[in-house]
């Protein structure tokens, strides 16, 4: 299942300070979008507004619209526990638990929604799960070893593997990649344009390389400066960000001229 | 001739001085080290020093006149019964308490709870004695004399009931509140130190607050909660003023509401004062099997942190 996702007129908070000012931007189902930008752009802060994961941090809050499908993640009497089961979300750093074995890692988010599931139901998901996320071959042998275990590449795809096994309909990714070496890195890209055949896949980026390689469209973040809201400047194709953007600011930033 | 040496002669300033500074640290550490070490020797070699004539003496020169086991066996029992009451009430409670403050309470709330969980723990425990004997107990009379018409049948509230309500199970009352604050401020300052990014974690997986404390807070917390709890235990087998006061002593019995029951602190601090001779040695080699029992129920806590250490997220 996959599903799109449309922002509307979408003002974040912390506290008093507006973060993020005025995105409206459209998000296609089965495929990928990088969001690409300085530090401080609020790209990270506008995709955890997508899960309403932005609600962890004290005092950030939201104004504006985001439609799943449709439906409006901020309506009144949604919850964000409902939110959140159908929009993955991988971290910047790979975080599997510690306390949990590689398949009890996999399972952890099924375990939420249903209690009880048939050992072999759950063996075949957790294979799936991780075959979904390249990690079978590499694991298979030690699925009762805790996932800390891992390298940090392999954290990562465990991680995915994760989020892949309550089959959301989006999978959002905050710097997937930057604690990645190029190796784990390259994986991980790999992985990401698999995905994209049956989620939709948002994913924020430092890395303008990453953007070329793994989106097919491309959304620049900006900020006027210190204390001033970050702002969509431009949303379009990949290759047209990278080679014929249409804003000035754009050019200089994916040129390397500044940021 | 070359200006620089890697090997610098003795005394040639900088390093030597920075050397001397790391002997004088290693030194100060190992001493430290040593001297704990030291005097729990110490304290072991009193111990086994004085209790020595109890072990040699006739059994029946000893209180009771059958043997210093059956002298010891109930008052070891009672002390068991006593941390073991306080435990089972304060783990909850303090576990919860702590909880409340570090993960449900707002921010503002949070801060003035928890001074006043760390006030409980600065009250003397001769004023929670106090308290425990003239209030709580009378208080308790009735709740007493209800358990022993209602659930009789159940040995431990076999009455009839004390008319007084001092009994272990107040004794045991009174020490969980005291053991309270121990657990609950400890355990906060570890689920303080969760980690945000696996709570993160399971929140983006669709947990709710309760599941995510389930999966990222508690099993993170698990070797501290259970070292707080040790704490606790060693504050409630050792303690000694309050239930000299609300317990009313007497030999060992199945009941939780009927007077008796008598455990070691208390048997000692009771006693001492007017002890001479053999009697003293009886006490001393009380207090041996008393740490005797904190070691072994310390040691019981590190094999069960241990055990999982391999799952405990250190690697």
């Amino acid at each position: 299942m996959s599903k799109r996702i449309d922002v509307s007129d979408l003002n974040v908070y912390y506290g008093d300070f507006l973060a993020v000012e005025d995105v409206n931007i459209n998000l296609e189902a089965k495929s990928v979008t990088a969001f690409i930008g300085p530090s401080g752009c609020g790209k990270s802060t506008f995709l955890r507004t997508l899960n309403r994961m932005h609600e962890v941090i004290p005092g950030a809050r939201v104004e504006g619209k985001v439609l799943l499908d449709g439906d409006n993640l901020y309506a009144d009497g949604v919850d964000p526990v409902t939110v959140r089961s159908q929009i993955g979300m991988v971290f910047q750093r790979p975080n599997p638990f510690p306390t949990m074995s590689i398949r009890d890692n996999v399972l952890a988010g099924v375990k939420l929604n249903s209690r009880r599931m048939p050992k072999s139901d759950a063996d075949d998901l957790v294979e799936k799960s991780l075959r979904g996320a390249n990690l079978w071959n590499e694991v298979k042998d030690r699925l009762e070893k805790p996932g800390s275990g891992l390298s940090g590449g392999q954290q990562q795809r465990l991680c995915i593997a994760r989020a892949i096994a309550v089959s959301p309909d989006v999978i959002l990714m905050d710097e997937p990649c930057s604690a990645l070496d190029p190796i784990s890195t390259l994986a991980i890209e790999d992985l990401i344009n698999e995905l994209k055949d049956e989620y939709t896949v948002v994913i924020v980026t430092h890395n303008m390389q990453q953007a070329a390689r793994v989106s097919d469209k491309t959304a620049f973040f900006n900020i006027a400066g210190t204390g001033k809201p970050g702002k969509l400047i431009e949303f379009a194709d990949t290759t047209t960000i990278f080679n014929n953007p249409g804003e000035k600011s754009t050019e200089d930033y994916v040129s390397g001229r500044f940021g | 001739m070359s200006t620089t040496k890697l090997i610098p002669k003795a005394g040639a300033g900088q390093a030597a001085s920075g050397r001397t500074g790391d002997k004088v640290f290693s030194g100060a550490a190992l001493t430290a080290g040593a001297l704990i070490v030291a005097v729990l020797f110490a304290v072991a070699l009193f111990l086994i020093v004085q209790a020595l004539p109890t072990f040699s003496a006739a059994a029946a020169d000893i209180t009771g006149g059958k043997g210093f086991f059956s002298y010891i066996f109930p008052i070891v029992v009672g002390t068991l019964i006593a941390a073991t009451i306080a435990l089972l009430i304060a783990t909850p409670i303090g576990v919860a308490v702590a909880l409340f403050i570090s993960h449900y309470a707002p921010r503002s709330l949070a801060r003035g709870l928890g001074y006043v969980v760390d006030l409980l723990a600065a009250i003397p425990s001769v004023v929670y004695g106090a308290w425990g004997a003239s209030f709580l107990a009378s208080n308790l009379k009735v709740p007493y004399q209800w358990l022993a018409e209602n659930l009789g049948w159940i040995p431990i509230f076999g009455g009839p009931a004390s008319g007084t309500g001092k009994t272990i199970l107040t004794a045991g009352i009174v020490l969980a509140v005291m053991v309270l604050p121990i657990i609950a401020s400890l355990t906060r300052e570890i689920f303080l130190q969760a980690p945000m990014l696996h709570q993160e974690a399971a929140l983006a997986l669709g947990a709710t607050r309760w599941e995510m404390i389930r999966m990222a807070v508690l099993p993170f917390a698990r070797g501290g909660i259970i070292s707080a709890v040790m704490l606790g235990l060693g504050r409630a087998l050792g303690e000694t003023m309050a239930v000299a006061l609300v317990l009313s002593s007497g030999p060992l019995i199945a009941s939780l509401i009927r007077s008796g029951n008598q455990t070691i602190a208390a048997e000692i601090a009771l006693d001492f004062p007017e002890a001479f001779g053999l009697r003293m040695h009886e006490l001393i080699a009380a207090g041996l099997v008393l740490f005797l029992i904190t070691l072994a129920v310390n040691m019981v806590a590190r094999w069960i942190i241990n055990r999982h250490k391999e799952f405990s997220g250190a690697n």
